[in-house]
This record gives structure tokens, sequence and C-alpha cells, in this order.
């Protein structure tokens, strides 16, 4: 056990900045640019580090737990997620809910951060995202729900196990391709990625993720792009096991499957930001009021 | 009767189309929507039946009338009158989403109560019937456009052919009845058409439509 927990975290500390570096790749080739170079978000980080922390007089410590508990929540709620083929290292009788809710944890204090500052424009970003990712959570809830239902327990591990292969095959297969559809809106909201925001925009009144990070620096900085990095890695796994559900038995060809996985899924946020204009604001929620809907129908589908 | 893999997928995918529409406010899409609901259905007769002459002739008409005829006048009665959105429904578009999804939830639900043949028991045909008459209802009911109420017209005539498709076998009328609704819809579409371009409407409103009459 101590070794997966070990494999887990070595998993997501050493290959989540390579993510985002795949997705800036991606939509550099998309626009004929040669980009930045795959590891920039390694550079970045190391680069971020070496800075020092500058604090406002007005902010409190809440400011600082914000990227801290960032940063802390995935590495948790990775012990959770079986990664591809590797199961995971903490299981227990609803440990779903916990997941679930250990990144509603991160975002209450990625908001109260921003509004520690006393910021206008943070607070607008901090509305917006609690808002979204409100709209987000019975989507991932439902989706997560139908897997309860296929594999009959309420653990992650059983839910994402060996017999998930074998539902794809069932009569099943239709609500799975359904939730995998619903789970990759939630990886692109959650992750505040194009169609529902864009991380690269310079316009604090269009901005949502970023303009609640605007007043962090230097390493402060450096752990929200870490646990961004992360969350996505997680959140990415949960998608690429769903879709990807073989099993060699092997840790280390499991463990490229993986990777393959999420690198795969990389690239198609990558082109999907490359492709899709961003939604307008009001559009969002009722988006996400779709997916939530889908998802629900799905359930349907899986009780019948 | 043992329903396909292929046949399933159909079926959710036409589902899946009567969402879009229900919370779309684009009516190109929509249109194009409801053309590839009726490609989709054009293949569903093959798709249970098996390949012989009658699921042939049954696909081929309908992919003729739904797939390419009626989208088709549609889009160019839309080109015409320049309308691109449905601006404001009856009822918000979440809400009617949130309906649609409750009527599939009931659809599903429900309709092994129905005394069917015991066949038909458990299949997805007669909840994703259901689901799209009461879809194209909803439709109808909430949009205050001709054209939209036509497509919710449109939809609530899938639903039928889905139900016939059922029975295709033993009862080739009930199929034929269908196609001759199709040629209904057409006629009907062309109507609003040659008035919209007679009277010079400026909208196609339907509450205007009505109050012309007064």
């Amino acid at each position: 056990m101590l070794g997966r927990i070990v494999l887990h975290l070595l998993v997501l500390l050493i290959l989540s900045p390579l993510l985002p570096g795949v997705i800036a790749k991606t939509k550099a080739l998309f626009a004929g640019r040669i980009g930045a170079p795959l590891l920039q978000p390694y550079y970045d980080l190391a680069r971020l580090m070496r800075k020092e922390f500058i604090f406002s007089r007005t902010t409190t410590w809440v400011f600082l737990a914000g990227p801290v508990v960032g940063l802390v929540v995935p590495l948790l709620a990775a012990q959770l997620m079986p990664f591809g083929g590797l199961g995971a290292s903490l299981s227990f009788r609803g440990d779903l809910v916990l997941f679930v809710y250990l990144f509603g944890l991160a975002r209450f204090f990625t908001a109260a951060s921003a509004l520690d500052t006393g910021s206008s424009f943070e607070g607008m970003g901090a509305v917006r995202e609690v808002t979204f990712s409100c709209l987000a959570e019975p989507t991932l809830l439902f989706a997560l729900l139908v897997l309860a239902c296929g594999a009959d327990s309420l653990t992650l591990n059983d839910l994402l196990g060996p017999a998930l292969a074998g539902r794809w095959h069932s009569g099943q297969a239709a609500s799975l391709a359904l939730i995998a559809v619903c789970l990759f809106v939630v990886v692109l909201v959650e992750n505040s990625r194009i169609p529902f925001d864009d991380p690269n925009t310079h316009l604090e009144l269009t901005m949502i993720h970023e303009v609640m990070v605007l007043d962090h620096s230097g390493p402060a900085f450096g752990l929200v792009l870490y646990g961004a990095a992360m969350k996505l890695l997680v959140l990415g796994a949960l998608l690429v096991r769903l879709v990807l559900p073989l099993q060699t038995g092997h840790v280390l060809l499991d463990l490229l499957l993986l990777v393959a996985g999420l690198v795969g899924l990389a690239v198609l946020i990558g082109v999907v930001e490359s492709t899709m204009a961003r939604l307008r604001l009001p559009r969002v929620p009722q988006v996400l009021v779709g997916t939530t809907l889908l998802s629900a129908f799905a359930l349907v589908l899986v009780l019948r | 009767m043992s329903e396909s893999l292929l046949a399933n997928l159909l079926l959710l995918s036409v589902i899946l189309i009567n969402f879009f529409c229900l919370g779309s406010a684009r009516l190109v899409a929509c249109i194009r929507a409801i053309a590839v609901q009726g490609v989709v259905l054009a293949l569903l007769p093959v798709a249970v039946h098996g390949l012989c002459a009658h699921s042939l002739v049954l696909g081929l008409g309908t992919l003729c009338f739904k797939g390419v005829l009626i989208p088709g006048l549609l889009l160019r009665a839309i080109r015409e009158v320049r309308i691109r959105r449905e601006m404001e429904p009856f009822v918000g578009f979440a809400t009617t989403l949130f309906l649609g999804t409750l009527i599939a939830a009931c659809a599903f639900l429900c309709a092994d109560w129905l005394p069917l043949a015991a066949a038909h028991h458990e299949g997805l045909l007669v909840p994703v019937a259901l689901t799209t008459i009461f879809s194209g209802f909803l439709l109808l009911m909430t949009r205050r456009k001709a054209l939209t109420q036509v497509l919710g017209y449109l939809m609530l005539e899938n639903g039928i052919f889905i139900f016939a498709v059922l029975l295709s076998e033993a009862l080739p009328l009930m199929v034929e009845a269908g196609m001759l609704l199709d040629l209904l819809v057409g006629i009907f579409i062309m109507g609003i058409v040659i008035n919209q371009i007679r009277r010079e409407f400026s909208t196609i409103s339907t509450e205007q439509l009505t109050a012309l009459k007064e």
C-alpha cells in the first residue's frame, strides 16, 4: 500500500505539468506556430519557485491558504482515484463523495483567498467560478452514480475496476458513452478550459478562474499552477480510465497506457480549444444544465 | 424481435437529437438536427427488420422526405424570412430541456407497464417513440415561431414513425399512413412559405398570425 501511495504521488508530481505543455503545443501547431517547448510548464514552475513571497498588507493567512489547499487536495484525491490499471491506494465505502467534495474544498479556499484581497474583479471571478462549478457538480455526481449502479459498489476502486471493460460490451454501453461525454465537459469546466473559460485571456472582465489568482505571485502562483495541472491529471485519469478500461496486469504497461491516455486527452482538449469559440457567459449554465440532464438520463437508462 | 446494437445506438441518437432541439435557440441548427434525425430514422427499419425489400423501400422513402426534402424546404423558408433564432419562447430553454428529460425518464420507466406484445417488452423502441412524440408536443407548445412549431410537428411525426417501425411487418398500412402524413407536413410548410412571400411578413411569430385574423 505504501508503494502504491508513493507511485501515485510520483505520477502526479512528475507528470502533471506535462499536460498543460501538451495542450499549449497542440494549440500552437493548430495556429501554425512552433510554440513553447513541451516542458515549458516545468521551467515556469522552477522560475516561479525561485522568486520570493510578496504579500499585500491587507491580506491574511487565507490568501496563502488558497494555493496551499489547491495543491494538497489533488494529492489527496489522487490516492482515491485508480490511475489506469493501478488501483487506488486508499479505498473505502463512499469515497466517491469525498472525491467530489475534496475539489469543492479546494474551490472554497481559492474563492476565499480571492475575496481576501478585496479586489472587485477577483470577487466577480469567484462568483462565476462558484456558479459554474455548482452547476457542474451534479453532472459529476450523476456520472459517478451511473458507474456505481453498474458496479453495485460505492468505492471508486470498484467503479473503475477491471469489471468496467465488461460493462462496455453489455447493455450499459450507451449510458457509459453518455457519461463519458458529460465527464469530458466536466473536465473542461473544472479546469477552466476554452468553451467555458479562457486560460490565456488578459482581460480581467472576461476571466473566470485566472482573475481569482491575479494577486498571487512568485511561489504562491507557482503553487496555483501546479495545483491546477494536478487537478487536470486527476480528473483526466477518471475520464481516461472510463474510456480506456484496459488492464494488462503489468505495472509499467498500465502506467504507459495511462500516460498515453492522458496525453491523448490533452491533445483532444487542445483541439477543442483551437476549433471552438468561447461560449457567451449566459450560455454556459445552459450547457451545464444540459449535461446534468444528459447524465440523469444515463442514470435512468441504467436503472431501467 | 431482437434489437441489434445498431438499432439501439440509432434510437439513442434520436433521443439526443430531441434534447438538442429542445435546448437550442438556433433555428438552422435545429433544422439540421431534424434532418439528421430523419436520416437516422431511415436506417432504423433496416436495422430492426434486417435487409428486405419492405424495409429498404421504407428507408429510402424516409431518407428522401425527412432527410432531404423537408429540411431543404425549411432551410429555404428560413433564408427567405431571414430569421436565425427563436428569441422568446413561452418557456425558457433550460426549463424545456428539463421537462424533456422528465418526459424521457417517465417514458422509459412507464413503457413496460403498457399492454404490449411480449416481444416488445424491454426494448428501446416503445420508450423512444413515446419520448419523441411528447418532445414534439413540447416543442409545439413552447415555441412562438411558426417554423419551430413545424419542427415540433415533424418531431411528433418522427415519433409516430418509430412506433410504426415496431409494427411495420404486421401493419404496412400504418406505415403508408405515416408517409402520407409526411406529405401533409411538406404541404403545410409550403403553405407557410407561400403565405409569407405573398403577404411580406416582417415576422413569422404565430402571435401576429392570429392577430391578423381578428
